[in-house]
């Protein structure tokens, strides 16, 4: 028979007054507080969290926003905001007796300007519909997650959201042009234009995207939005060995060639995919790497050329070019499910997001490797390497006690080795609570400080996804 | 009538020793098949009821994280808890979508056998209607026909046009007065009178011999598409063996978390057709076949069937799959008789597409088909909302689905729609009559099959 690791605990009783004033101001649909309701908002996509929230809540607007914010800071109930709850760092998962605001019926592209082109969307609204609404009309919204398909643009701005195409295109910091938001006092702010240069007064914007739904509730993002690239083409590559690969990677960053997506993947990933999407990948190499560029056809064609050379120069068993858009859009979706696909191995799958300078990629993926020996823990790795953005991914069972302190303890090494490398803990996936612990190490303690004095400035009562990035004391004095 | 069928009266499927009191079905799962699912959400956008709602609980994590609940002893098996597991219209579009592999159909019918166990649902109606229809008339084949020879005498003496005309129907109570309109068209001639025992092709070599499974609702509303079953394996050199009065298969039962019954049938089904004396068993029905494909794991603990079970998974094939897999011969196109090709659309059943993931060959054989021009359908693994009972059973979000289904075919223009299971049949035709405008003919629907055996009839009579 089973027993229960992660007990849910109870959910912690709420004011019974909020509840009541929640009820009058929004309908029954609106809201849940049932256990059945509350267990499903409980985890978002990371591994061996969860905690039954106190009650849930579904806003329309921003108003409704509002009103909840103020009603949770009249009766000092934490606010998690939260839209698919696909986040990898424990983002929206709920505190003891909170509300959940989750975000999802606010779900409206509410304007496509094409003479700015711009997009402005509520923040509920899917990131594959914008990169949709964008292709219909001939435009282009690059950033692109593993779970486009179901994140949330909203969540993607809190949690800085990369992709497979950061490497030429950056991640979703680089598309947002305006945000409201709702302050922790229930006030509502308007953060940026659809202006291309804009330096009135500090750059408010920007401290709200990534901060994971701890310095205030994003209810309207403005999105830019650029030309779609005429061409694309994409290859792949098969190595014998990862260093191999990792050296073909340094070698065309080194050739001043920038490809659109430059992702990597070894040989358990690429056999977990394989198994799940069938598109036939070569599950014998050691590892792969699948490479597109897009642009002006002329310069992919010669790009795809170049490349190809490259690889064959660094010891590529083979390089295939896709034969179609649809053969790259079906690639490009399998490496996608790369996370998913490895929970086929073991019972608990833990996705890292260690990354560094893309100069020291082959020793980082040297060290993972070793360390995964050492500590004889199960890691397999992809990524996208033309970032120097690794997702080791630990394959093992959180019901072992003995084998998860052994993943722990690879992990803080390998946490270790990426920061003496002039790296991070998170490239894309946000700090949340699964990195919570290493952050002052990497940050050092005076900026460590400082995020906590404008965490501190933002949200005084400490009642905005509290417990996230970093411990706030009960009666936030700083 | 066999003797280990359980009795009627029996209220659970489950022997009250084989779990102690404070146990669940949920918790006699393999934890890691419910620690599969590592709840990244891939689910979501494919899930229906979700995408209806919005709503967590009602999306295949959600669902799981439940199940994981009770097995977790976090949650009683609720009320609450039994009306989600029916929500679930158990399209297992979730388990194409899931790149971890989670067994959802495994998790789905133990968590709805466990609900039926704890009895949260019971009440008076819902216990005689499901005593009624999942131990009495589908566990009967002989019952199930005589019902349907009796349904055929109403509908082709013009009682039923009388009834209609009259409105008499309208007397019928409540939901049943919904559903009437929606009763299947009984065929003249069930299976049996339709097909020999064995047949050999006239004119060929046997290649193979194969057993036909004619299914219960099938055999009673679409026994045509039997015949043409059998016909297209002739006309590819199969020798068929038919056995006469085929019970259900127990799909109606699995999915409705009846487990014994559903092993019951199973049983009767390898007593009727021995695995080992064909090559292949051959279901054209996405929903039974599905079902029909797990007997090896639904019977892996019986000692006298477990390795008869395993060879008649091994051995169980859809028809698509399985001429698609011995290389069916195209059918020509007659000579002279080219008008413009007649559009042609396709709707994958979920049982079939998703269950047995059968997606490629229906579409191999449709596009084989002279005459005809395919066309791609949106949304085609969508479920229509017939899902077994579930039109029945939920006819709110039957009825949402049913008409996105039935706006999709329309914009494909097509006047022929291609299915391959029973319930899709019937819940396209109504759909599909529904959403027609004054005066416009809706699209005809049809099995894949049907097409086929038509197509290698017309190349005979020319």
């Amino acid at each position: 028979m089973p027993t229960s690791l992660h007990p849910l605990p109870s959910p912690h009783p709420l004011p019974p007054d909020f509840l009541r004033d929640l009820r009058a101001a929004f309908d029954e649909d609106s809201i849940l507080t049932s256990r059945e309701d509350l267990i499903p908002y409980g985890f978002d996509g990371t591994a061996a969290l969860k905690q039954v929230p106190g009650v849930v809540v579904f806003p329309q607007d921003t108003n409704s926003v509002a009103t909840v914010i103020r009603l949770a800071r009249q009766y000092h109930v934490p606010v998690v905001s939260r839209g698919s709850g696909t986040g990898l760092s424990g983002g929206s998962v709920p505190v003891p007796g909170c509300v959940v605001l989750c975000l999802g019926d606010m779900n409206r592209i509410l304007e496509l300007d094409s003479k700015n082109l711009t997009l402005l969307a509520e923040p509920g609204v899917v990131t594959q519909r914008i990169f949709d609404a964008a292709d219909a009309v001939g435009l282009f919204y690059p950033p692109d997650p593993g779970s486009m398909k179901i994140s949330t643009i909203g969540g993607n701005v809190a949690e800085n959201a990369g992709g497979l195409r950061g490497l030429k295109y950056g991640v979703t910091r680089n598309y947002v042009m305006g945000l409201e938001v709702v302050l922790a006092d229930g006030s509502v702010v308007w953060l940026g234009n659809k202006c291309v240069k804009d330096v009135a007064g500090y750059n408010l914007r920007d401290l709200f995207i990534g901060s994971e739904g701890t310095l205030g509730v994003i209810t309207k993002v403005l999105l830019r939005l650029v030309p779609k690239p005429a061409a694309r083409q994409t290859l792949l590559a098969t190595y014998a060995s990862m260093d191999a690969a990792a050296e073909t990677v340094s070698a065309i960053i080194a050739e001043r060639i920038i490809p659109c997506t430059l992702e990597f993947l070894d040989q358990r990933t690429l056999r977990c995919v394989e198994a799940f999407a069938k598109v036939g990948l070569p599950t014998e190499a050691e590892a792969l790497l699948l490479i597109e560029t897009d642009g002006h056809p002329a310069a992919v064609a010669d790009e795809a050329d170049r490349i190809e050379r490259i690889c064959a120069q660094h010891q590529a068993i083979a390089v295939r070019r896709a034969a179609s858009a649809e053969e790259a859009v079906r690639l490009a979706t399998a490496r996608r499910s790369a996370f998913s696909a490895l929970a086929r191995l073991r019972p608990t799958t833990i996705l890292e997001d260690a990354t560094v300078p893309r100069s020291e990629l082959a020793k980082m993926i040297r060290f993972i490797n070793e360390t995964a020996r050492k500590h004889q823990v199960e890691v397999a790795t992809f990524g996208h390497f033309g970032d120097g953005n690794l997702h080791p991914t630990f394959l093992t069972d959180e019901r072992n006690p003995e084998e998860m302190h052994r993943v722990e303890a690879a992990m803080k090494e390998i946490f270790d080795y990426a920061l003496s490398l002039g790296g991070t803990l998170t490239g894309e996936h946000g700090v949340g609570l699964a990195k919570k612990a290493y952050l002052p190490q990497q940050l050092g303690d005076a900026t460590f400080t400082l995020l906590k004095a404008i965490k501190h400035t933002l949200d005084p009562e400490g009642l905005l996804n509290p417990g996230k990035i970093l411990d706030v004391p009960k009666h936030a004095h700083l | 009538m066999s003797s280990h069928l359980p009795s009627p009266q029996s209220p659970t499927n489950v022997p009250p020793s084989a779990l102690p009191p404070s146990a669940n079905l949920l918790q006699s799962l393999d934890y890691s098949v419910l620690q599969q699912c590592m709840h990244c959400g891939m689910c979501l956008p494919t899930c229906p009821t979700y995408v209806e709602t919005g709503r967590e609980r009602h999306s295949p994590r959600g669902r799981i994280s439940l199940m994981r609940a009770i097995a977790d002893g976090e949650l009683d098996v609720t009320r609450d808890f039994g009306e989600e597991m029916y929500y679930c219209l158990g399209c297992l579009a979730c388990t194409t979508a899931c790149p971890a592999g989670v067994d959802y159909a495994n998790l789905f019918e133990t968590a709805r056998a466990e609900v039926e166990r704890r009895g949260v649902l019971d009440s008076t109606r819902r216990k005689g209607i499901r005593w009624f229809a999942l131990r009495l008339v589908f566990t009967r084949p002989r019952l199930l026909r005589l019902i349907g020879r009796l349904i055929w005498l109403w509908q082709e003496s013009g009682l039923q046009r009388f009834a209609r005309w009259t409105r008499l129907t309208r007397l019928l109570p409540g939901r049943l007065a919904d559903l009437e309109p929606q009763t299947p068209r009984i065929q003249r001639h069930f299976s049996d009178a339709l097909i020999a025992p064995v047949e050999r092709p006239a004119d060929l070599p046997v290649r193979a011999r194969v057993a036909v499974l004619t299914g219960c609702v099938q055999d009673l509303a679409f026994s045509d598409i039997n015949r043409a079953t059998v016909d297209v394996l002739l006309a590819n050199g199969c020798e068929v063996i038919t056995p006469r009065a085929q019970p259900c298969c127990g799909s109606l039962h699995a999915h409705n978390g009846d487990t014994e019954a559903a092993r019951a049938l199973a049983r009767r089904q390898i007593d009727l057709i021995d695995p080992s004396t064909v090559d292949a068993i051959l279901s054209n029905a996405g929903g039974c076949g599905s079902h029909l494909r797990h007997y090896d794991h639904l019977l892996r603990d019986d000692p006298h069937y477990a390795a008869r079970a395993a060879e008649w998974s091994r051995k169980l094939r859809d028809i698509h799959e399985y001429l698609v897999e011995i290389r069916f011969r195209h059918p020509a196109a007659p000579r002279g008789a080219a008008g413009a090709p007649v559009p042609l659309t396709y709707h994958e059943s979920c049982h079939l597409c998703h269950g047995q993931k059968v997606s490629r060959q229906p579409r191999e054989i449709l596009r084989a088909l002279p005459g005809m021009e395919f066309r791609e359908c949106g949304e085609a693994t969508w479920c229509c909302g017939s899902a077994g009972i579930y039109n029945i059973t939920q006819p709110e979000t039957a009825g949402w689905l049913q008409e996105r289904k039935a706006g999709q075919v329309r914009a494909t223009g097509a006047k022929v729609v291609a299915t391959a299971n029973p319930g899709c049949h019937l819940q396209l035709e109504n759909g599909l009559k529904a959403a027609a405008a004054d005066g416009e003919t809706p699209a005809v629907v049809v099995h894949p099959i049907v097409l086929l055996a038509r197509a290698y009839r017309a190349e005979r009579e020319e």
